[in-house]
Formats: C-alpha cells, sequence, structure tokens
C-alpha cells in the first residue's frame, strides 16, 4: 500500500464520515438526554431538501444551510413535543418522523419545482465549494507532510471541518459545562434533577433541539457539500441508521463518535475503491460483499466486540413528575 | 357453457381495442422522468407525441419496485393501447403481463420480451460507447480515464466494455478505471456516491469520466465539473449540463422509439411488434456535439470517430457485445 493511496484513502473517508458524523453527534445530545432518535435520518432528509430548495431559490449556500437547519428543527420539536410532552412511545414518533420526511420532501418538492421530487443543480455561491487552506499549494511539494496538509486537510467544505471540529467541543459542552452536567444527568436519573430543581422537559428539549440544527447540518452536507449539487429522493440513503448504529458503537461519548464514524467513511470508501478483490488468484470477493460490508459489520460489531454498550439509563423513558 | 362465455369475453375485448385511438400510456423507471438522462428522454419522446398529435397519454412514474407489475397491469386493464415500459427491468412482468393481455399492444425499451404483442426496441449501446471511448482516449492528457456505472448488471458492462474497446482502438495503453454505484435499482439515483466514485477515479488519475448511471450521473458530471477534468453524459445529450466541461454524450434514440410508438399506435398508425435494433447504422445511438462541446472535439477526434462509424456502418469492424458471450475481451 503506497502513502500515495493512503491519502486517497482517508481523503475519501474524511468526506463520507461528514454527514456521519454529524448525525451521530446529533443523536448522541439527544439520547444522552434520555430521548431516544431514530429519527435521524428523517431529519436529514428533511434538512438536505430545506437546504437545497431555498440554495436555489436564493442562490446562497448560507441561507440555504440556515434553512436546512430550521426545517430539521421543526421535525426536531415535533419529535419533542411527542416524546417529551406527550409522553409518547419515543421509537413510534421517531419513525414517524422518518416516513413523514420521506414522503413531505418529495411532495413538496415535485409542487414546488416540477422535476420528480427533485431540486434545480446548484451552482457558485448556492454550493459549499472546497475551502484551499492557507499555504497548501506551497507546502505540496514537501515530503509526506506536505502531501498530508495539502491534500487530506485543506481542500473541504466548511461543514467537513465544522463537523471535526464540533467532536471536541461536544466533548467539552457534555463532560466540562453545567449545562453538560445536567444534560447526562436528565438522561441518567430525571427524578434527581427535578428535585434539585431543574425543568427535565426543557432541559430535554434543548437537547432535541442541538439535535436538529446538526441533523440540518448532515443534510445541507449532502445537497450542498456534495457533487450532488442539489436534492435528490431518498438522498440520505440510510446513512441516518448508520449514525445510529455508530453511536452505540460509540458508547454515546463524543470521541467514539468519531472514531466509530470514521470507521464506517473508511469502509465505504474501500468499497468504493475495491469493488472486486482477488486473493492469490482463487476467488474473487464480489462487490456485492465489498458494498454490504458496512452493514455486516455493523451486525459483528454490535453483536459481539464492542464490550457492552450501556445507553443512558432513562433513555426512551418519559419522565412523569410525581405528584 | 366455457366455450361462449369465452367467447363473449372474446368480443368485449375485441370491442374495447377497436374504440378508435385508445389512449396510450408510458411508465418510466425508478430514477424518474426527471432525470436528465434515459427517462427524460422518453419523457420528452411522449411530449412531442402529445404536441404532434393534439392526443394525450397517460404516464405513470414508478416509486417502488412493487408497483411495477401493478401499473403495469392497471394501465393494460383500463385499455390503454400501446402500453410503453421504458427500462430494462420491465422484461420479467412484461413476460407475464403481455400474456394476460393478448389485445393490448406493448412496447419494451431496452429489453427484448418475445411476444406476439410486444414490440422491443433495443439500441446497441456498445457501438455508440465505442465512439464516446475513442473520444474520451484521445481527449485525455493523462492516459487515464474513468467509467461510472449504475447498478452491476450485464447490460450495464455493455457500455462499459464498448468504452473500453473504443479507447483501447486508439490508444492501447489507455488505462481505465471502472466503478459501479451499487448492485440494487437506488444505484440509478445516487448522486452523492457517483460523486465520491468520480472524485476516487480522479485522485487516481482520470481526467475523462463516462457515465452510464442514469440520475446517478448528475453527480458524476458535477463532481468532473468541479475538478476541472471532463465527463461524458449518457442516454440524453447531457452537454448543457455543464458547458464546457462535459466532452459529449452517447446519445440514444428513446425519444424517437417512444414517438414512433405512440404513433404507431394510433387510429391511422400501423403497430408492429418484434424487435427493433437500433445503432450507428441507422441513427440510434450517436455522439452529441453541438455549441456547448464545439471547442473539446478537435477536427482530428471528428475524422476519428467518422472513421469508426463508417467501418461500423459497413460491417469491417463490429464492436463486441458484453450481452453475447457476458464477457469482455478488454478490461
Amino acid at each position: 500500500m503506497s502513502f500515495e493511496l493512503i491519502i486517497q484513502l482517508t481523503d475519501s473517508t474524511i468526506r463520507l464520515t461528514t454527514p456521519l458524523l454529524l448525525a451521530c453527534l446529533a443523536g448522541m445530545y439527544s439520547e444522552r438526554s434520555g430521548v431516544f432518535d431514530i429519527g435521524l435520518e428523517g431529519k436529514m432528509l428533511a434538512g438536505a431538501f430545506g437546504a437545497a430548495a431555498v440554495a436555489a431559490v436564493t442562490g446562497s449556500a448560507w441561507i440555504g444551510l440556515m434553512a436546512g437547519m430550521g426545517v430539521s428543527v421543526f421535525f426536531a420539536i415535533i419529535h419533542g413535543f411527542a416524546a417529551i410532552t406527550l409522553r409518547a412511545n419515543q421509537i413510534i414518533s421517531g419513525v414517524a418522523v422518518n416516513v413523514l420526511a420521506a414522503g413531505m420532501s418529495a411532495f413538496i418538492g415535485q409542487n414546488w419545482f416540477k422535476m420528480g421530487g427533485q431540486t434545480p443543480q446548484l451552482s457558485g455561491s448556492g454550493r459549499f465549494n472546497e475551502i484551499s487552506l492557507p499555504l497548501a499549494e506551497t507546502l505540496s511539494g514537501v515530503p509526506v507532510l506536505g502531501a498530508i496538509y495539502s491534500d487530506l486537510i485543506s481542500g473541504h467544505n466548511i461543514l467537513t471541518y465544522a463537523a471535526f471540529v464540533a467532536v471536541p467541543l461536544s466533548a467539552w459542552v457534555l463532560f466540562k459545562t453545567r449545562y453538560g452536567l445536567r444534560l447526562r444527568a436528565v438522561g441518567e436519573n430525571p427524578g434527581a434533577v427535578d428535585t434539585a430543581g431543574i425543568s427535565v422537559e426543557r432541559q430535554r428539549f434543548s437537547a432535541v433541539l442541538i439535535c436538529g440544527v446538526l441533523c440540518g447540518m448532515a443534510g445541507a452536507y449532502l445537497s450542498l457539500g456534495t457533487s450532488a449539487a442539489g436534492f435528490v429522493r431518498d438522498m440520505t440513503a440510510g446513512k441516518g441508521y448508520i449514525a445510529l448504529a455508530a453511536l452505540i458503537f460509540a458508547k454515546w461519548t463524543p470521541k467514539g463518535a468519531l472514531l466509530a464514524c470514521m470507521l464506517f467513511g473508511f469502509l465505504e470508501a474501500i468499497g468504493n475503491k475495491y469493488q472486486s478483490i482477488t486473493i492469490f488468484d482463487l476467488f474473487v470477493v464480489p462487490v456485492q460483499f465489498m458494498q454490504a460490508l458496512p452493514y455486516i459489520l455493523t451486525v459483528v460489531i454490535l453483536a459481539g466486540f464492542v464490550g457492552k454498550a450501556v445507553p443512558p439509563k432513562s433513555g426512551g423513558v418519559p419522565y412523569i413528575k410525581e405528584r | 357453457m366455457k366455450f361462449t362465455f369465452g367467447a363473449i369475453l372474446g368480443v368485449c375485448s375485441a370491442l374495447v381495442v377497436n374504440q378508435a385511438s385508445a389512449e396510450s400510456a408510458i411508465i418510466y423507471d425508478l430514477g424518474g422522468k426527471f432525470d436528465k438522462s434515459f427517462n427524460e428522454s422518453a419523457h420528452n419522446g411522449a411530449l412531442r407525441y402529445g404536441e404532434a398529435s393534439g392526443n394525450s397519454f397517460s404516464e405513470f412514474e414508478l416509486q417502488s419496485e412493487a408497483q411495477r407489475e401493478q401499473a403495469l397491469r392497471r394501465f393494460a386493464q383500463r385499455g390503454h393501447n400501446p402500453i410503453i415500459t421504458a427500462g430494462f427491468s420491465f422484461q420479467s412482468v412484461l413476460e407475464v403481463v403481455a400474456d394476460d393481455f393478448p389485445d393490448t399492444n406493448f412496447v419494451a425499451i431496452d429489453t427484448v420480451v418475445d411476444r406476439p404483442n410486444v414490440r422491443s426496441v433495443v439500441f446497441r449501446e456498445h457501438e455508440g460507447s465505442y465512439l464516446v471511448g475513442i473520444l474520451a482516449a484521445m481527449a485525455s492528457e493523462s492516459g487515464t480515464i474513468g467509467f461510472v456505472g449504475g447498478m452491476d448488471i450485464p447490460f450495464i458492462r455493455r457500455f462499459s466494455c464498448g468504452y473500453v474497446l473504443g479507447a483501447r482502438s486508439v490508444n492501447p495503453d489507455v488505462d481505465v478505471i471502472q466503478n459501479m454505484t451499487g448492485t440494487t435499482a437506488a444505484a440509478w439515483n445516487d448522486p452523492v456516491r457517483g460523486g465520491e466514485l468520480t472524485k476516487t477515479q480522479i485522485s487516481e488519475g482520470a481526467d475523462v469520466v463516462y457515465h452510464a448511471a442514469g440520475g446517478t450521473g448528475r453527480g458524476v458530471l458535477q463532481a468532473a465539473d468541479d475538478a476541472g477534468i471532463l465527463g461524458i453524459g449518457v442516454d440524453s445529450n447531457q452537454n448543457y449540463l455543464h458547458p464546457g466541461s462535459v466532452l459529449t454524450s452517447m446519445v440514444k434514440l428513446v425519444d424517437e422509439a417512444v414517438f414512433a410508438a405512440m404513433s404507431d399506435g394510433d387510429a391511422g398508425g400501423e403497430f408492429s411488434t418484434g424487435i427493433v435494433s437500433l445503432g450507428v447504422d441507422n441513427g440510434g445511438v450517436s455522439y452529441s456535439l453541438d455549441e456547448h462541446n464545439a471547442d473539446l472535439i478537435s477536427d482530428e477526434m471528428k475524422a476519428a470517430v467518422s472513421a469508426a462509424e463508417a467501418a461500423i456502418v459497413s460491417g469491417d469492424l463490429e464492436v463486441h457485445d458484453f450481452m453475447t458471450t457476458t464477457s469482455c475481451p478488454a478490461s
């Protein structure tokens, strides 16, 4: 395996990791506060649509991003209202979000743009273009480090950098701030938090809103930050569920989320690059297997290697105040 | 008793068919009628028929695999005639449904359905792909070109095989990187993955990338444009999507096939069944040349393609068809 190949694969991994990572961190906030969220997929899809549609109309990726986050937050509020305020079953509410987002995006898209649920192709400032970091050109001649800096670290769009910055930021928020302590506490023992005079509902709602914002960013990355340059039906293609699996694999920690998402991104990059591998000229590993690998691995990892993944103790349980 | 009942049924269905100008219908495949590629071309043909004849037609866009037979049957029951199915995936359901509605005419595009009431329109895509392969190899400066297919099936391998053969005919040393988007029907509509595959190919040195991937191609052509390399479109003329960075498009006259089928099904038309094979010789497949790519195609390239076209028409050159042997002499 040559150095160049490693750079190519890692570069591809970073691009494929970005939406997973944003969605995974989104799920982490929500689930840490005790609200299970199976609706990551739907919120991402709705965010992707909102971002692409508004970017197509306004011509600005930034306004598109805001709209994408707004739409995703709207769905988060629906989920929060059902799961927190009305104390409904969180899984059912999450599934409803997924179904609603898949249907609404195609339906509104068709009525708005008359293009079969797609949005028009975006160009120029309607997309998040690759950012060349300072000195990337100059340093590309430096052996090893130059290539790492100019090919790997430079040349991604702003949302990719945001996703990777969000990891240490989330770790700080969760484990070093008062807000984070309360967030973790409502997920473990909401009764204790309530006794301390803090509103469980408000705390959980804030986590669900953060989840919405991050899912919106993940969706906007898909429609504004990739080569799709617009929205097409079902463009999330199961990434929200992969993020959910990564979250369990990550044991609900930011660092774990980074590693788990990068593993899934890496497997997808491998699957893209090596579509069929011949082993010792004896037999060929078919492309179907390579493309199924991330999913097979999910099952294997979750079943055996992850060790004990303990979810937040009060996850999935609506809080009922004692009277 | 049974016999008379059957006879009455026969008379009834004959009456339905004889009603002057039964409305024609068309079913698009999963990519949707705005995929800017295969289905959109079929849609344009239907629209043109509607404008030219003043007749209306019915259409249906599949949302899932399960609707395929359902939609086909529904149209047949309502008495639409002829019914056009756009896409090779209709083969197996059409074989069944065509038997159940012997008095309805069907049109299969991109696949052969051997039934007395079916017209099968097939294109010799390997010939068209051969032509764009020549252009790709001549336009490439790096000596590496790419191919992004949709679903990994023999039908798409036919494109890639013709493309490789064409490229090798002008530059025997050219490297061709081939990728398929997936193995399910979702592979026709995944531009995110298409773009990612293209970026991977570009990082490996490809500077011309040809796609045969329906809606996924949107991501392929966009990634090629972003990286400043050339893309090659498919099915429809896609040169206008990114003027100056789409080298050419392998055009299949799907719209003509749809237009002809709908016109033939008219009251005054004569509907024929059997296999209609469209290739370079009768203009069914070709490469596109318009104001968007005029600067990209040199006279030398035009001459090389013309020579190949002439050789194909005269029979001196027979481009290998992957589907006949399920293997490709070049990889």
